[in-house]
């Protein structure tokens, strides 16, 4: 059997995504694991959530639903060693439906949805669970090379406990027929793939409501000695 | 023990805005997190901290995210949860993000005070962290302010960084702004390339 290769991280240079180019280091990364003794980052209590954050279907309405399919997506945060991360913010980000953004430098041209932002945030509790509700992003045109379309997806930008914790990422939805086309979920090695592809959950749906899917993310654990 | 395999990092892309920094940019969202850092009150040297992203060009990169994470101005770093509310206008939260895209020339500007030295081996430094459309991992870096040259002598990470590299870590004292103000260029690339840490 194939031993498990754990290094999942793209490389910071990965031409084929143009952009990294110009915006990669050169040099070597300088190892500092030893010289950093504590790299805790802030905690969020719950009172910097509003009441519907968790909800993208209902926290931009002015005049009605947002347009799209209708979804839930629930997982877990933790450490390479399993151990659940409570209190870990996620803040989310996505295009609507029809694959466009709310960002004004946006110019897909796809209509915007007048009951639809795309951003939220929650917190995780104490077994490391989150949830939120929001309508399936559709795929959009970008400009890395002729006729690039990005695969559905949801950007996800984690706070861990510690800095080395600090992830940002983004959910993919399983069968899409554009990851072979995609670079930047490309520049992921290949093994690694599937951990960013959430997993379609009949049994979480919501009858008559929402389709579920689960995307669990595991976050960097500092080393542990053998001695823990 | 069980060992899970961690979760691959993707950029952050160029549509970050109207969710991580709502507030800045001016989208119907509020924002948890902003440039400034602490309240009127905050005890200890107020200080504008500003500064550019540049690419391997040297052209000022205009969607980049910058987090600052320092401790206050006893070297302490915070640890009570953070809370939207801030009671007396002294509160210092020490965690900050500001994204590039709204000053002139692609500037950053955080409102922040000069943090205490955390510890012994240790000058007054802030953790930052940079993502951007680009660029497929976090960038973790530390700034480190010119006019400590003493303490900066006796910092131990700043030691193990080559001679020639240390600069590129230290914030620039500006003179003849009304407060006292500091200018940090981040390079990606080439000459002058920022030391970045692997963690
Ligand atoms: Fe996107």
């Amino acid at each position: 059997m194939e031993p498990l290769n754990f290094d999942t991280q793209p490389p910071h240079l990965y031409p084929e995504y143009k952009s990294t180019i110009l915006r990669s280091p050169t040099r070597p990364l300088m190892p500092v694991r030893e010289l950093i003794k504590d790299l805790s980052l802030p905690v969020f209590g719950e009172s910097v959530l509003q009441k519907y954050d968790n909800d993208l279907t209902k926290n931009a309405r002015v005049n009605g639903e947002p347009i799209g399919e209708r979804i839930k997506v629930m997982g877990r945060v933790l450490d390479e060693s399993g151990r659940p991360l409570p209190n870990v913010l996620l803040e989310i980000w996505q295009a609507n439906a029809a694959g466009r953004y709310v960002h004004r430098a946006e110019i897909h041209d796809a209509p915007l949805d007048p009951n639809f932002l795309g951003g939220g945030r929650v917190l995780t509790d104490k077994e490391g669970r989150y949830s939120f509700y929001t309508i399936k992003p559709g795929a959009y045109p970008w400009g890395n090379h002729y006729n690039a379309w990005r695969p559905n997806h949801i950007h996800f930008s984690v706070l861990g406990h510690q800095l080395q914790q600090r992830l940002v990422t983004q959910m993919y939805f399983p069968g899409d027929p554009l990851f072979e086309f995609d670079p930047i979920f490309q520049s992921v090695p290949r093994h690694a793939r599937e951990l960013l592809i959430a997993k379609f959950r009949m049994d979480w749906t919501e009858a008559e409501f929402a389709l579920a899917y689960q995307f669990d993310i595991v976050l960097s654990g500092r080393h542990q000695t053998p001695f823990e | 023990m069980e060992r899970l395999r961690q979760t691959p990092s993707q950029t952050v892309g160029p549509f970050f805005a109207y969710s991580l920094t709502a507030a800045q940019y001016g989208y119907p969202y509020d924002s948890i997190v902003h440039h400034a850092l602490l309240g009127p009150a905050t005890p200890g040297e107020h200080i504008l901290l500003t500064g550019r992203v540049l690419d391997g060009q040297g052209t000022p990169v205009p969607d980049a995210v910058v987090e600052l994470w320092q401790a206050d101005a006893q070297g302490h770093y915070r640890t009570a949860p953070l809370s939207p509310k801030d009671d007396d206008g002294s509160e210092f939260t020490g965690f900050g993000r500001v994204g590039t895209g709204t000053q002139a020339g692609a500037r950053f500007q955080f409102e922040t005070i000069k943090p205490g030295a955390p510890a012994a081996g240790q000058a007054p430094h802030i953790n930052v962290t940079l993502f951007m459309r680009g660029s497929l991992r976090a960038l973790h870096t530390r700034l480190y302010f010119s006019d400590e040259t003493a303490a900066n002598a006796h910092d131990e990470l700043l030691n193990a960084v080559p001679p020639e590299r240390r600069e590129t870590l230290l914030a620039q004292a500006v003179a003849g702004l009304s407060r006292p103000s500091y200018h940090f260029d981040i390079r990606l690339q080439g000459e002058g390339e920022t030391v970045f840490f692997d963690l």
